[in-house]
């Protein structure tokens, strides 16, 4: 019996500490890269642990080139689209949740085709729009396209977040003489908090992470961070001690920040699709 | 008098999101589609003109357009694949009660919030055909006598990628199945125990069932997703070698963002959304069946 408990056990643990390893794996090797001195990088030996642990290819990356710059401007524009982005959604989210009105469940579904599709399709009329209103480098410009993803998706799950709260205080604040606007601010919003906490914090991360758009749309003076960091390679050829420190360095802001927010975040996802 | 009022406030609360949508989203596209009928270069402004379908039919005769097609369809369907069957594994996992789960969760989603660029790079280093572990491992382990380039071979280029992003998507479909897993009513199990069935049985006829609407769910926004995914291919080959892995996304943004031809750019590009309206079309017509029993 004890036998039988301890094979299962082997059962359930062997495969899942490979699984763990594979998807820890890149994370650990670029953060042991980021601190180990140049000439270790380049040897043909293995060795896996730093010999003279260094934290000099963060400074160099800090202090040498403009990505705590792009940093910055990273954080601004994440967060402007953020808040822009639950501001309109949660509103728009609320009607889909709380009203009947000829269209809805076309619109509904229409929001999640738009979700779908391909982010080149708006590459190059977005390019041509922002070029005729001289947007181009402009923060704004960045701000207008992210919209184009962030938009339906924080409609979608913040509909399915709204549906979750139970509609009798809402009633009960109408039956007092509440209007639309102090329902919203009063009732809706204080409940909906986790929701659009985590809702926005999806937004920012995916701002802040967002490649292709920030390529075409920004100019070498205001860069995003995945921008500088991509060209990291180019300006320190071989240097992947340094371009390591910058990854680890983009990279853990946004995972802290879903770490805090990912039980919310996953049940308002999950409860969309999972029931239907 | 109030009823009438109130007939206005969805609108007015819909008013800004779809004012954005129309804005950023209905006007570009339609902006696309006229595009994609133009001779439309920045390197040659002065003579964009109207070519009715000519972008379209021009498209067939590219090399690496025609390539992109076959690479498209491996690239989507090995990872969708591996990321369903891994997902699947580490969902099972995971719905088993052990210590320290909660944190072995948290962990295993970090994938899927990493910044693309971060993915692409971690990955290049890990391939590097010189001093990448993968190699140094494989050597060490006599596996290889010496190091394969990953990346730079036209017939490793592709499927290494497709590693990578297996790697990406793994989470997603893990934690999307372990919701629906914990759904399933424990009776279900007890039942079948008490007549006899073994736990090979018990996946098949009850869990496997119960879980087919998120699988089927999940696995179609991932193959849009993937599909549509650019930001990995373009950071860690561009395509290459030739265009060993090109796909259909890829080939649309290069062509607008490289050689700033828009108009074969939004041709591509809206190729590539007619391929996946044409599945989405189909996948509905499969499962509408049974999404409203």
């Amino acid at each position: 019996m004890k036998r039988k408990k301890q094979l299962r056990k082997a059962i359930l643990y062997l495969p899942l500490s490979v699984l763990i390893c594979f998807v820890m794996f890149p994370y650990i090797w670029t953060f042991l890269t980021s601190i180990k001195p140049t000439d270790e990088l380049y040897t043909t030996s293995i060795k896996i642990l730093p010999q003279a642990a260094t934290l000099e290819n963060y400074s160099t990356l800090f202090f040498n080139t403009d990505f705590f710059a792009s940093m910055l401007q990273s954080i601004w524009i994440a967060a402007t689209t953020s808040c822009i982005s639950m501001v309109v959604s949660s509103m728009a989210a609320y009607a889909f949740a709380r009203y009947d009105f000829p269209g809805k469940p076309i619109a509904l579904s229409g929001i999640l085709l738009l979700y779908m599709f391909p982010g080149c399709l708006y590459l190059t009329p977005l390019f041509v729009s922002f070029n005729k209103l001289k947007l181009i480098g402009s923060p704004a410009a960045l701000v207008i396209s992210y919209c184009t993803f962030t938009i339906p998706f924080s409609i979608w799950l913040l509909t399915s977040y709204i549906k979750g709260i139970p509609i009798e205080l809402e009633e009960s604040g109408k039956i007092d003489g509440a209007s639309v606007p102090q329902l919203l601010y009063f009732i809706v919003a204080p409940l909906l908090k986790p929701g659009l906490i985590a809702t926005g914090t999806y937004v920012f991360i995916n701002s802040w992470n967002e490649y292709l758009f920030a390529v075409m749309f920004t100019t070498s003076e205001n860069r995003t961070l995945p921008i500088s960091l991509a060209s990291l390679v180019g300006e320190y050829d071989l240097r992947w001690d340094i371009i390591s420190a910058g990854a680890v360095a983009a990279m853990v802001p946004v995972v802290i920040m879903f770490m805090l927010v990912q039980k919310n975040l996953v049940a308002g996802l999950t409860a969309g699709s999972v029931k239907g | 008098m109030r009823k009438k009022s109130d007939r206005y406030v969805p609108l007015i609360l819909l008013a800004p999101a779809l004012l954005l949508v129309v804005g950023v989203i209905i006007y570009p596209i339609c902006h696309a589609i006229s595009l994609s009928f133009q001779y439309y270069k920045l390197t040659d402004f002065a003579n964009r003109r109207f070519v009715g379908l000519q972008n379209y039919v021009a498209i067939w005769q590219n090399e690496a357009f025609i390539a992109s097609l076959g690479n498209t369809v491996k690239w989507v369907v090995i990872t969708v694949s591996f990321q369903l069957l891994l997902g699947l594994g580490l969902a099972m996992l995971l719905n088993t009660p052990f210590h320290g789960r909660g944190i072995v969760r948290s962990i295993t989603l970090m994938p899927w919030v990493t910044p693309g660029v971060v993915i692409a790079l971690m990955w290049v280093w890990i391939y590097n055909g010189n001093f990448g572990i993968l190699n140094k491992c494989l050597i060490s382990l006599g596996l290889l006598d010496q190091g394969i380039p990953w990346l730079g071979s036209d017939k490793t280029a592709l499927y290494s990628q497709i590693v990578t992003m297996v790697w990406q998507g793994l989470p997603f479909f893990a934690i999307m199945i372990l919701a629906a897993l914990q759904v399933i009513p424990s009776d279900l199990y007890e039942a079948a125990e008490i007549s006899g069935a073994g736990s090979w049985q018990k996946f098949i006829y009850i869990t496997l069932p119960q879980i087919m609407p998120t699988i089927v769910t999940t696995c179609m926004l991932r193959i849009i997703w993937v599909f549509n995914n650019v930001e990995v291919l373009y950071l860690m080959t561009g395509g290459g070698p030739g265009h060993s892995s090109m796909t259909v996304s890829l080939i649309a943004y290069i062509r607008a963002q490289k050689s700033l031809d828009f108009g074969q750019g939004s041709t591509i590009a809206i190729y590539g959304t007619l391929f996946m309206i044409a599945f989405m079309a189909i996948y509905l017509k499969f499962t509408r069946g049974g999404d409203y029993e």
